[in-house]
């Protein structure tokens, strides 16, 4: 672990930094029974890193968890698994497919994207468990109505975030109140952006699922988006099978965001390392979420609708 | 080599723009986040079918703030909104405030964190209400540095004459608001005059340019000396780990708010008001020799004093007062007025308290700027209050420390937080 120790003013990574785990220990500290959601993603991996320096040597005092849409990438579900063991650090997974089964999740189509029903199952997980903080790895750059989100974020009991109703969120004074059934999602990383994650990763030197580094597979073009074809599951059966008449060539690329496989598209890189990616951030020329995320153009307020139905 | 080595870090700067649409704010952060190469090629083709649809001739820029849907079916901004850039060698964030009177209470919530706010003027109106409303409200909430961008140069043929009228009217004003230090730019945001670059028309300003004056400015605590305080937010005790060397472990884990410690130092801790010695400071259990403002790290004393959040670490030669009783700076939030006869519980960095009104010494005009009698708090206002309360709070003048002068009101049956308080 690396940080700085004299100087009198922090770099902007160690601010950001100190920003974040002062926003965990305040969840620690306000809330009675808190849950870190941990994807194998980038964001999330970055989570991690600052909750050791929270509270090491210490245990979490949450537990961590996932929510699988069944449709992950297996290089990403074992780096989760993997990576919790590593810290010792107790691992809930709760998978939309269950809720499938339960009927509470019911697909339009069969290959519908599940990403968005996650927050089904996640709203059934934080009944099960009593969870009254959901601690989260969004950022306020990823997205214009996550930039009008408070850092601690109040929902009610349908999970329902208000945008016109929030609560005043001044200095570093946050109110993580909430009664029986209601509760908060609070965004440690809310202040920071793709690079600072990627700046982060680099000095942290922090591990990563190999799908963010370049390496070839098999896509088709899309609507002008690459999309991984045969992507294989745990299971063994294949996903995201080409339509008909559809060209698949193999292609050097990498993953910026990790999620649903049904809707996120890697990008043509040769990045087979941290350092490159960071090089590539910081002259890219098209947003991680256009472009790679195939379920946010589908309407231009499709977070804001998803958040208000409880999505992250 | 690694790529953080290869620039120099300027640290991170948090500043706040304020003016409403038409003095062309949404205009200024688009052309920064432009002109910073932050918008990327799909946002801009983004905004650029969104420019046609409404029939504009060019991209319009201030579509990049463009924010809910709700506020485009409404026509308003309702909110914060914050906004990233980065030079290479500083990260800023933008708080970006709407300019209405009716969101007085947004103003404030996004200056609370900035360090410098940058107030619009459109040249060919000159200082207005909102002008003196929002560089009264930037110097309440302790603003230390502002920029008066005088824009929309374009619309008055780059006129000096006219710069220098209205900087005269400004400065006339200022010398009523008391902040420190206020500088002046003429800016035409629209075609990206003394923004980032100086552009042609207007070779009669020799002061630096926007992104200049950015780059300059102070980070937050960097200008004065600050005495230590330490608001304990959660303490480790690792007893039952299988390392028996941490069974004795107790790590009280905060975030600096002022000042730096380094180990060895005496300290002080609130409210017990025992005294002890330094023993580590660390972060995720590695040893660090000293922690400074804005740090969060994990301080270990020598003696055993039971210490639980709430608490407050500071050191022996500099205890805060305790005070049961503060006179404030209030501004109500909520839609339900202030009710005198409640009693309320006040957040003060990791203690609550509950407190009861006693008294309204006068409510501010913030469009007149004068100080009037006044029996109730509707949202919006700002006044001068006492409060009682029932647990001692460790304080400081909210113009000498930000992080232990300020404060929120939340009511608890709704749990929401209803406003916030600068300590007098």
């Amino acid at each position: 672990m690396n940080q700085r120790t004299t100087s009198s003013t922090l770099s902007h990574l160690d601010w950001l930094e100190a920003e974040a785990i002062h926003i965990m220990r305040e969840v620690a500290g306000q809330c009675s029974n808190p849950v870190l959601l941990f994807s194998g993603g980038k964001d999330s991996i970055c989570m991690l890193r600052i909750a050791e320096k929270a509270f090491r040597p210490g245990k979490f005092p949450f537990p961590l968890m996932h929510i699988d849409t069944g449709h992950n990438y297996q290089e990403v579900v074992a780096f989760r698994d993997k990576r919790a063991a590593e810290l010792g650090e107790r691992l809930i997974v709760r998978s939309v497919e269950d809720s499938m089964k339960r009927g509470t999740v019911v697909l339009k189509h069969e290959g519908e994207s599940r990403n968005k029903h996650q927050s089904v199952t996640l709203l059934e997980a934080i009944e099960e468990f009593g969870f009254d903080a959901c601690i989260g790895g969004a950022r306020r750059d990823e997205e214009k109505a996550r930039a009008k989100e408070r850092i601690f974020s109040f929902r009610d009991e349908f999970g329902q975030w208000d945008p016109k109703n929030q609560r005043p969120e001044l200095w570093s004074l946050y109110n993580a109140r909430s009664h029986k059934g209601e509760n908060i999602r609070a965004f440690p990383i809310s202040n920071w952006t793709e690079m600072d994650v990627w700046q982060y990763i680099e000095r942290e030197g922090l591990e990563l699922p190999s799908i963010y580094f370049a390496h070839t597979r098999p896509v088709v073009l899309r609507q002008g988006a690459i999309v991984p074809v045969n992507v294989p599951l745990a299971s063994g059966e294949l996903t995201n099978l080409p339509k008909a008449g559809e060209e698949i060539i193999d292609l050097q690329v990498r993953f910026r965001t990790v999620g649903d496989i049904s809707c996120t598209a890697p990008v043509e890189s040769d990045a087979d390392n941290v350092e490159k990616i960071v090089l590539e951030t910081a002259t890219t020329t098209i947003t991680e979420r256009g472009a790679t995320r195939l379920d946010d153009q589908t309407s231009e307020a499709s977070m804001e609708q998803r958040k208000k139905e409880g999505y992250f | 080599m690694s790529t953080n080595e290869n620039y120099e870090d300027h640290g991170l700067l948090r500043f706040l723009t304020c003016g409403s649409v038409d003095d062309g704010k949404s205009t200024l952060i688009g052309r920064l986040l432009f002109d910073t190469k932050t918008i990327l090629a799909d946002t801009l083709s983004a905004i650029a079918k969104t420019s046609e649809k409404r029939g504009l001739g060019a991209v319009d820029l201030s579509l990049l703030t463009d924010g809910l849907q709700a506020e485009r079916e409404q026509g308003i901004t309702i909110d914060v909104a914050y906004r990233y850039f980065s030079t290479g060698t500083r990260k800023y964030i933008i708080a970006d405030a709407p300019g209405h009177e009716q969101y007085t209470r947004n103003m404030v919530t996004a200056a609370s964190t900035a360090n410098l706010a940058i107030i619009l003027i459109d040249a060919r109106k000159g200082v207005l209400t909102q002008t003196r409303r929002h560089s009264k409200l930037a110097a309440l909430v302790g603003i230390p540095h502002l920029i008066v961008a005088i824009n929309k140069m374009d619309l008055v043929d780059y006129s000096q004459e006219t710069y220098e009228r209205i900087k005269g009217e400004y400065l006339e004003f200022a010398k009523k608001v008391g902040i420190d230090d206020i500088r002046f730019i003429p800016l035409s945001a629209l075609n990206g005059d003394m923004i980032v670059e100086r552009g042609e028309q207007l070779n009669w300003y020799n002061g630096p340019t926007l992104m200049e004056m950015l780059e300059a400015a102070p980070a937050a605590h960097t200008e004065h000396t600050e005495k230590f305080r330490f608001p304990v937010q959660y303490v480790c005790r690792p007893q039952d780990s299988a390392n028996p060397d941490l069974h004795d472990y107790r790590g009280f884990m905060g975030r600096v708010e002022a000042g730096s410690l380094k180990v060895g130092d005496a300290v002080t801790v609130l409210p017990s008001g025992l005294s002890s010695t330094v023993k580590a400071i660390q972060i995720g259990g590695v040893d660090i020799a000293e922690a400074v403002t804005e740090q969060s790290v994990t301080i270990l004393l020598k003696d055993e004093i039971d210490t639980s959040r709430g608490d407050m670490i500071v050191k022996s030669s500099e205890v805060p007062a305790a005070v049961k009783q503060i006179e404030a700076t209030v501004c109500w939030m909520a839609e339900q007025p202030m009710d005198r006869a409640r009693t309320y519980l006040i957040r003060h960095t990791t203690r609550d308290s509950k407190a009861k009104l006693a008294a309204i010494d006068h409510r501010l005009d913030v469009n007149t700027l004068e100080n009037l009698p006044a029996e109730k708090l509707a949202m919006n206002d700002i006044a001068q209050v006492t409060f009682k309360l029932a647990q001692p709070l460790f304080v400081d003048p909210y113009t000498e420390n930000r992080g232990t002068g300020a404060f929120i009101i939340i009511d608890e049956s709704n749990n929401n937080t209803v406003g916030a308080g600068m300590i007098l």
